[in-house]
């Protein structure tokens, strides 16, 4: 750290997330804990989008089949198997990653709408066949034996412990996000979203690189899901496979700059924030997707690069600085 | 002199044409080689048999004795083949030096950021972008993103170059300049393979050429021996624009 200015880009960021993690216990306040888990949640959601949608150019329409699928498998292993939640989480995100392993094989070789829409096929289709798994409960899904809560002290403990973790997801996505970003991977994957031809002229293999990239940029999301459910103490179909909910992470990564590791992060907040605002306003209450689509719209229209995209590309010198 | 690339009897097709027929040559190491003919004649078409982009429907790619035909291109670049495109191909909302150190970086070499960076320097240095480094290359004119192509081909440190048109749309001076790159491209040992409608300056800068016209070889040799071919010339004056560049008249 000679220079600390070229870690900026880290830096920031990670100072964020830290100070999310200790909002709460400093104003001692649950309901300030469950909007930070929220952003959170988001920022980890948003960062792992961004690897593929920023960096390689790829846009998911259906990310959330991760956070969902990952999900259901750490659960069923807590509940079911009776694992630690440390050993869930981590087969929840195995399992997320060699879905995208094995998706990415089939889908990846299509480019642009095409790609978008077989990720909307995966969601949908994932969710029919978790409906039909008897052993993951059917269209009734599963809920959390209350035992699991007492073995990490009762549900008071267990929820604050998750807001804890949730917080290293955050941290984790973001390192993550950053060192792909400043790596010779990460170039390859910008050559890739910049001309996929060319990239492969150069020597890029991109195939493969689409593919890790593709598995990077699941496992954290079914991490997510995981932990997401264990708070939530159940889970359903419907609820683990939201279509919306890829759409919002869209407009997030969109909204605070794709490609960048900073906007994501600030996309979380300003959408949770805008959605936290929309939900509790009279007028907006119910038209609060239709809200999320109308800026996506606006976004794409008139600043396609995002937030700290735009700030990039209007001062030179922030290029170094906010990689 | 070893020879670093056969081309035997490439015939490659696409539905009712045929882009090339049985197009056959050897290229020593150390050389460049000029490749014209009309527009339509199959040139660049080769050059996509070569490096991967196309399979030919008949015929053998042999690039250091070994067969690569069908190869992807992406493994033709990991072998030392590098080459620039017709209709230039920048990574848009990257820098100029980050364009270069992509091709450092997955090129034959397979460096590592930092020394990519430093090759990528080098390189634009050699090439004249040296003062670009931080712009991106979406902001570059068409005379320096031909550049970029050339730094971004050079910095794999290729043992072959293919360079697809890298004069067309400059001025005379910038001719000037990119031909002595050309050149001192050469001197360090690169072969390379050029694909030139700016007669004076290919014949000037080659060591062999070759000519297509419809797909079909119709002429090998040195400089003179094709300036003097009474088919060539034929070929060429189907198009009189092209038959006055080859009687010299390139302005
Ligand atoms: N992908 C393709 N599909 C169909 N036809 C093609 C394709 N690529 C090239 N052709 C045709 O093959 C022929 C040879 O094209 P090619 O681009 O190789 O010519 P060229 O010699 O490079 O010409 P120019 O000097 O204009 O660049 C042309 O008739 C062209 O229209
Ligand atoms: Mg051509």
């Amino acid at each position: 750290m000679k220079n600390w200015r070229n870690h900026l880009g880290l830096i920031i960021p990670i100072l964020v997330v830290v100070g999310l993690a200790v909002w709460p216990a400093l104003t001692d306040s649950i309901s300030a804990r469950e909007q930070a888990f929220t952003i959170l949640k988001a920022v980890a959601l948003a960062s792992s989008l961004n690897i593929l949608l920023g960096y390689t150019g790829y846009v998911s329409f259906g990310h959330i089949v991760f956070y969902g699928f990952g999900g259901y498998i750490g659960l069923y292993f807590l509940n079911e198997q009776g694992w630690s939640i440390w050993a869930s989480l981590l087969i929840a995100g195995i399992s997320a990653g060699l879905l995208a392993f094995l998706l990415g094989k089939a889908i990846l070789r299509l480019r642009g709408g095409y790609f978008a829409l077989a990720t909307i096929g995966i969601n949908e289709a994932m969710k029919a066949l978790i409906n039909n798994l008897d052993i993951f409960g059917g269209a009734v899904g599963m809920t959390l034996n209350f035992k699991v809560y007492k073995t990490y002290g009762g549900a008071a403990e267990a929820l604050s412990m998750a807001f804890y973790i949730m917080a290293g997801l955050a941290l984790a996505s973001i390192i993550v996000s950053y060192l792909v970003r400043v790596s010779k991977f990460g170039l390859g994957l910008l050559a890739i979203r910049e001309n996929e031809d060319a990239a492969e002229v150069m020597g890029i293999v991109a195939p493969d690189a689409k593919t890790w990239a593709y598995v990077l940029s699941a496992i954290i999301p079914g991490m997510v899901g995981m932990l997401f459910f264990f708070k939530n103490g159940n889970v359903e179909p419907h609820v683990a496979f939201p279509l919306h909910a890829s759409i919002e992470l869209l407009v997030m990564v969109m909204l605070g700059g794709q490609g960048t590791v900073l906007g994501p992060i600030l996309g979380a907040f300003a959408y949770q924030g805008m959605r936290g605002y929309l939900v509790t306003s009279d007028i907006f209450k119910d038209i609060q997707l239709s809200v999320s689509g109308a800026v996506l719209l606006l976004i794409i229209l008139f600043i396609p690069a995002g937030a700290v995209g735009w700030l990039r590309n209007r001062f030179a010198p922030l290029r170094r600085v906010l990689p | 002199m070893t020879t670093l690339l056969q081309i035997q009897g490439v015939t490659k097709r696409f539905g009712g044409l045929q882009a090339l027929t049985d197009v056959t040559f050897n290229l020593s190491e150390g050389q460049i080689m000029g490749l014209i003919g009309p527009n339509g004649a199959g040139k660049t078409t080769l050059f996509n048999c070569i490096n991967g982009v196309y399979t030919p429907e008949e015929g053998k790619i042999l690039f250091q004795g070994e067969n690569v035909t069908g190869s992807k291109t992406y493994n033709m670049a990991r072998r030392g083949l590098a080459r620039t495109h017709q209709i230039v191909q920048p990574l848009n909302e990257l820098t100029v030096q980050e364009n270069i150190m992509a091709g450092a970086c997955f090129g034959r070499e397979n460096h590592n950021l930092h020394n990519a960076a430093e090759i990528a320097n080098e390189v634009m240095d050699f090439v004249g972008l040296d003062t670009r480094t931080d712009q991106l290359a979406a902001s570059l004119n068409v005379a320096q993103k031909k550049r970029l192509e050339m730094a971004r081909a050079l910095a794999a440190r290729p043992y072959l170059l293919l360079l697809d048109e890298v004069l067309a749309g400059l001025n005379p001076s910038e001719i000037g300049e990119m031909v002595e790159t050309v050149k001192k491209i050469r001197d360090r040992g690169i072969t390379i393979i050029m694909i030139e409608h700016v007669m004076k300056a290919v014949m000037n800068v080659s060591d062999h050429m070759l000519v297509l016209d419809y797909g079909q070889q119709i002429a090998e040799g040195t400089p003179t021996e094709i300036a003097n071919n009474p088919q060539v010339i034929e070929a060429y004056l189907g198009d009189p624009e092209l038959a006055k560049k080859l009687m010299g008249d390139d302005e």
